[in-house]
Order: structure tokens, then sequence, then C-alpha cells
């Protein structure tokens, strides 16, 4: 153990914190403002360094850590360009409350706002994107600082911090001290629930006839999962879940009803419309859950539990907020309720609304199909591995095929939809997770926006499953163009211009793959899963004009869900 | 409907355009905005003018609460509250017309702070009402220049009734 009151400079006092903070990765690209740092990084033994090859995927990993692990993911970056590329990732990272920690480089601090090389204000480009940003101004201020950084991250509703070090505050020395802990008057995340509002939410709970448990992200970042299972299972309670909330509760279970919203499942969208008591979970009723506003589970008492205030009565108002965190909460409510509920009505009206209208596609025809293979990826891996998804069509139907059995496996960018997220995502979570596949499945379209990072998986000798859809289409813009914009297919086909995938995967130096026929998968995919000896790259030439359903259109209500794509003859 | 909100934030670099910055982020309308130090130094305190709906009115305090800079935010709308705005207003004048301004001046309890052969500076302080008031009034004079602080706030001290000291009397 170092004695406090050390003489260092900034950059050991950077990784001396990060030691304390128990850091294990730093994803990151060197350049002129953090040289220093690199200087002293090139002895560091106590964290790995992963190089990427562009800055926003050293954003994206950072949260894909951070979303498999439960850890803060940390990113370091150059000054300029290399801060303004991890935009997009701190973006994504605000939108779906992932703690990550991005330190940029920045010019010495008498040259700021000179328009030096390199220079870019990036706590201010960055100051509605972050939960909160710094820039350090003298290196006595340094410690407090980082530390400050990692609790704000980490604590209450995660989000990003933006950390700013100036070249010479990195450079210069002072005495090391790293508080064990630090107090922000303007910063206490409320952390139990109010009491009266748990007992009056049991209570309505208790009355309930047709109860519902809409279950966001917030349950998984709480670690409240074992709660969510035993409330729901002891009650009988049907659950659903958001995007960000797939995997809190088993897919398999007969009380999951699967996702909710714009392509949720219709029985899960029945539900929400005719409970009549709808109790939200760390979820923030996001207009691709409700749709329209008003029409959103109008017969329901809404009881909304939340740990960020400003999620509650911000989209839908609701009759019972509680805020705090929601395991704690959710431990309350099960002790509160002890005799079991009368639910069997409700149960035969959702089954019968599950039979109505199950999921389905065309499996007669011989074609090669995104459900189909997604179905089979989730057999195989029996809903054990950590899936990773990009942004379009191929998410939505990984969201309704696969089949979550834990928490911190299905990781996706929901609220920014992020193209490009996918893979370097998927790499961020291999290294935090070592005991379960990880699975990247993307499309051809948002696979290309970050295929670069395709090296930093070689270089690691990552046994990441890559899985492109390849419909040669942006499918889920076309899917739109088709339904809502006339047939006007604008720029998004992609069959010309698409490159041969399996070549630029072996330009890589990786195994690659290609599929064309249903008949292939099941041997590809086992061939796939059981190559272990790096990244593996399976494209699967799938039809090319297939359309997620049901899909209710965006602002409509579920009545207007449509569940399959409408026959010519029928629309004449 | 228009609120007064009163924010206490860490007097630091930032903290203000944060604030500006989640007011433009998440379209709230800001009337008037004004910042300085109390009597805590590492305390600043930020005044905001703003209207909307109930429901919008909410968001804002929670947003504002939601900022990491921020030590306390008081809606002091329907609370009784000392509210002040100061004005410099330098209005034209003509022979004849310039003791009609300086009485204007005088009505409304402000100061002649400037005056040269063609403009007479006013210095006007009281509630945003009585600003407009005499905006009003100078109006048909010719203003040529105008600066309004914006509001600052405080909520009046609880009005404890009087009682005659049994241990002086």
């Amino acid at each position: 153990m170092r004695t406090t009151k050390q003489k260092l400079s900034g950059a050991d006092i950077f990784f001396e914190c990060l030691r304390q903070e128990k850091v294990e990765y730093v994803f990151g690209y060197p350049g002129g403002a953090v040289l220093k740092i690199y200087e002293k990084l090139y002895d560091v033994k106590h964290l790995k360094h992963i190089l990427v090859r562009h800055e926003q995927g050293a954003a994206h990993m950072a949260e894909g850590y951070a979303k498999a692990t439960g850890k803060v993911g940390v990113v370091l970056v150059t000054s300029g360009p290399g801060a303004t590329n991890t935009v997009t990732g701190i973006a994504d990272a605000y939108m779906d409350s992932v703690p990550i920690v991005v330190f940029t480089g920045q010019v010495a601090t008498h040259l700021i706002g000179n328009d030096a090389f390199q220079e870019a204000d990036i706590v201010g480009i960055t100051r509605p994107i972050t939960k909160h940003n710094f820039l350090v101004r003298d290196v006595n201020e340094l410690a407090s600082t980082i530390k400050k950084a990692f609790f704000i991250a980490s604590t209450g509703r995660p989000g990003p911090v933006l950390v700013d070090l100036p070249k010479d505050v990195v450079n210069s020395v002072c005495e090391f001290d790293y508080p064990e802990k630090v107090e922000m008057r303007g910063y206490k995340p409320t952390f139990l629930g109010h009491q009266n509002q748990i007992k009056k939410a049991a209570e309505v709970i208790k009355n309930a006839k047709r109860p519902l448990l809409y279950v966001g992200g917030g349950v998984i970042m709480a670690n409240g999962e074992r709660e969510l299972r035993l409330f729901a299972m002891q009650n009988k309670l049907p659950v659903t879940m958001t995007l960000q909330g797939l995997g809190a509760f088993p897919g398999n279970d007969p009380q999951s009803l699967g996702m909710l919203g714009m392509h949720g499942t219709y029985w899960a969208n029945q539900a929400v419309n005719n409970c009549d008591v709808l109790v939200s979970l760390g979820a923030r009723f996001d207009d691709r859950v409700t749709g329209k506003v008003d029409t959103f589970a109008t017969k329901a008492y809404k009881v909304h539990v939340d740990i960020d205030p400003t999620c509650i009565d911000k989209n839908v108002i609701v009759d019972l907020p509680i805020v705090g965190d929601v395991k704690h909460v959710l431990a309350e409510l099960a002790t509160e309720i002890t005799e079991p509920l009368q639910l069997d009505e409700w149960w035969d009206q959702i089954e019968a609304w599950r039979e109505e209208c199950p999921l389905h596609y065309e499996k007669d025809d011989g074609k090669l199909r995104s459900e189909y293979i997604i179905e089979k990826i989730s057999e195989k891996t029996k809903g054990e591995a950590v899936v990773v998804t990009d942004v379009g069509q191929h998410q939505m139907w990984t969201a309704q095929y696969y089949k979550f059995n834990h928490p911190r496996s299905h990781i996706t960018s929901g609220g920014l939809g992020t193209m490009g997220f996918g893979l370097p995502a998927a790499i961020g979570a291999a290294f935090g997770v070592k005991d379960r596949p990880v699975i990247c499945i993307s499309g051809d379209g948002g696979f290309q926006m970050n295929i670069q990072e395709l090296a930093t998986a070689v270089f690691n000798k990552l046994p990441i499953k890559i899985f492109i859809i390849n419909n040669s289409f942006l499918g889920m813009v076309r899917q739109w163009q088709e339904l809502f914009h006339a047939e006007k297919y604008s720029f998004t086909d992609l069959s010309e211009s698409n490159p041969n995938f399996v070549k630029i995967a072996e330009g890589f130096r990786m195994k690659a793959m290609s599929v064309n026929s249903p008949t292939e998968v099941d041997y590809i995919l086992d061939e796939a899963l059981a190559y272990n000896d790096g990244p593996v790259l399976v494209e699967f030439k799938v039809v090319k004009e297939d359309m997620v359903f049901p899909i209710i259109p965006a602002g409509k209500s579920v009545n207007e869900m449509m569940t399959k794509r409408l026959d010519p003859k029928e629309m004449v | 409907m228009k609120h007064t909100i009163s924010v206490l934030v860490e007097n630091q670099f930032g903290a203000f355009n944060r604030v500006a910055t989640m007011f433009s982020g998440k379209g709230f309308n800001i009337h008037s905005i004004s910042i300085g130090e109390t009597e805590n130094s590492e305390v600043s305190r930020m005044t905001i003018v703003t209207e909307g709906e109930d429901k919008i009115m909410e968001q804002v305090v929670k947003q504002l609460n939601r900022l990491i800079d921020t030590i306390k935010v008081i809606d002091l709308t329907g609370q009784t509250r000392v509210e002040r705005e100061l004005a410099l207003i330098t209005v034209f004048y003509q022979k004849g017309t310039r003791a009609e301004v300086i009485s204007v001046c005088d009505i409304f309890r402000g100061n002649v702070v400037d005056i040269n052969t063609k403009t007479i500076t006013l210095e006007i302080t009281g509630p945003p009402d009585k600003i407009d008031a005499v905006v009003n009034v100078l109006e048909p004079y010719g203003i040529k220049e105008m600066a309004r602080s914006g509001t600052v706030a405080l909520k009046r001290g609880e009005q404890i009734k009087y009682e005659k000291n049994p241990v002086t009397q």
C-alpha cells in the first residue's frame, strides 16, 4: 500500500486513481495531448489497455463492458478529434444510462480558447450528453475529480462522465491523496423508496384483477433480477419487458410475455392495453413503448418505480410514483404481499391472446430467414449467451426470438439507436465475460459503421461470434419506406455496394463463412460456436425484403398494430 | 403560467452554462435569468423566470435538481416573495419635455443617472411589472436604449408577531 502524501505527477496520479477504482481495462487510442499518460502506461501492470481502431469504438467497447459486467467502463483518448470521435458513444451511454468514464486529453490550460492544434471544447460539446463532466484545471484537483467521476457514473441512475485533462495538468506534480469518499452537496442519489408509497402500491396490487409488471433496464442496473423473479413468481404476475429489460426475467418462463411496444408481442401489448394495474419497474415510458400516449394503458392504475425523479410524469402521468432503488422496492413489495393473487381469469385471457396471434414467419418456402437463424442461435446457446446487437431489423428479431435467461445478456443500443454499436460493444463485453459465449448479431449496414474494430477483436484473440444478417438493405428503413413512405426505396439498397464480408474478414486474418440456405444453418452455427481461437464471422444471406412484425406504427395505438404484410389482394 | 424559480448552484466554472444548456436542450422557455454570488462565496443564486404548463414546470424543477452542481431549487411561485428588477433606460428629450421625463422618473421613485444634450438616462428598480409600466410611459418620448437585469427574488422572511420581551420590560 502506498503511503498517502506522496509527490506524484498528474499522469502517475491518473493511473493510481484507476488502480484504486479497480479498473481492469482501458479502451483507448494515443495522441499528442495524452502522450505523457501513454508514456506512464508503458510500465503500468495493474490494468490492460486495449488499443482500438477508432475512438467511437472505444466508447462502445466501454459500454459493452459496463453493460455486461455492471462495472464502470473506461475510455482514454486524445484531445480534439480523439475526443469528438467519442461523442456518439457518450450520447448512446447517456440515453441508455450506461456507467462509463471518458478521459480526454486537452491542450495545455494556457492554450485553451486559442484554437490550438487539436483543441476542441469537449466539455462544452458533451454537456448535454453526459451525466456530468469536468475540466481539471489544477493537478491538486485531479484525484478528487476522478473519484467524483467514478462515483457519479456508477450511482443513482448511471451515466457517462467525461474528464478533460489538459496536458500541463498531467505533467505537473503534487502530493497524492486519494479520498476514501467524496461529498457533493448537490448530488445525493436517493436509494430507498418511500415506505408509505410502497405499502400503497402493495395494497393496489393485492386488489388487482389484471395486474402487469412492465420491466425496464433499471431492474438490471439495480441488480434486482432475483427480487423481481421472487416477487413475480410468488404472485404469478405476468411480466413484460422493454428492449433494455430483456433478461431481467427468464424469457422461457411462461410468466414472461416477451417485449412490449412497437415491435413487441401481440399478447404483451394487449395485456398493457387491458390491465387494471400497471407496475412500471425501472422503465421510462419511452415513445417506442407507449406509442400514442393518450391510448396507452388507459384502463390501468399506474405505479411507477424509478430512481430518477425526472422520469416520473414525464411522458405518462402516473397514479403512484415511487422514487427509489427498484431492487429494494421489489424486495419490500414481495414481503408486503403475503396472500397469493387470484389471477386465473387474467391468465386465461393472456393465453388466449398468445394463441390468437403468435410470432410467426414463413418456414416452408426454403428461403433463409433472419427469424429462423436467431431462433436457432437461441436454441443452440440455450439462452445462455451474451448477445450484442446492432440497430435495425436484426435487433428487433433478436429481441423477439432470442430467449434470454439472464440479465446483462442482451446488450443493445436502445435509446439512441446507434448503428455501428454492435461490434465494438461485443468486443467490450467479451473482455468482461469469459465464461459464456459472446455473440454479435449485426446487419450489413451497421456492421460497416465500425468494421475497423475487427482488428481489435483479432489482435486480442477474442472468441466472439459475429453473425451478419445480410439482406443487402438498410432493412428497417426499407420497411418504413414500404409501409409509410410510398415504397420509395430511397438510398436503402446496398446490394450493389456491399463488400464481400468473408474476404473482408479474411483480410483481417480471421475465420469467416457465408450461408445461403436454411439447411446450412445448423452445422455452420455449430462450427462457429465451437470455434474459440479468436473471432469468427458468419454472413447469412437472407431474404431481402422481409419485415419485422408485429409493428405498431409510430405514434399509433395498440389497436392499430399490423401483424403481417398486407396481401396485395386485400389492399384492393 | 409564469414561474419564478430560485436555484442555488455551486459557484464554479460551467454551472451557469449547464443550466442554460439544459433549458435549451429540453425546449423550456426562459423569460429572464440572472446570476450572482450569495452570502456564501462558494454558492451562486440563479433566478429564473420561466413559463409553461404545470407538467412542464414540474419537469423544469426536477431537471434543475438533477444537475450535479445544483444545491437547491425553490419554486417561489405562489409563495410570498420579494421580486426586483433593475432597468437602465436612456430616453430622448426635447426642449420642454425634460422636466416631464424627470417627473415620470420621480413618480416611479427612480434616479436620473446620466444626462446630455439629447438624452437622459434613468435608473428604475422594482418588480418587473413596474418596469413594464415605466417603459410604457416613456415610449412616446423615444427610448434610445434599455438594459434590464432580469428578476432577482427572495422568499420573504416568516412574519413573527411582535411580542413584548418580558425580560427587558
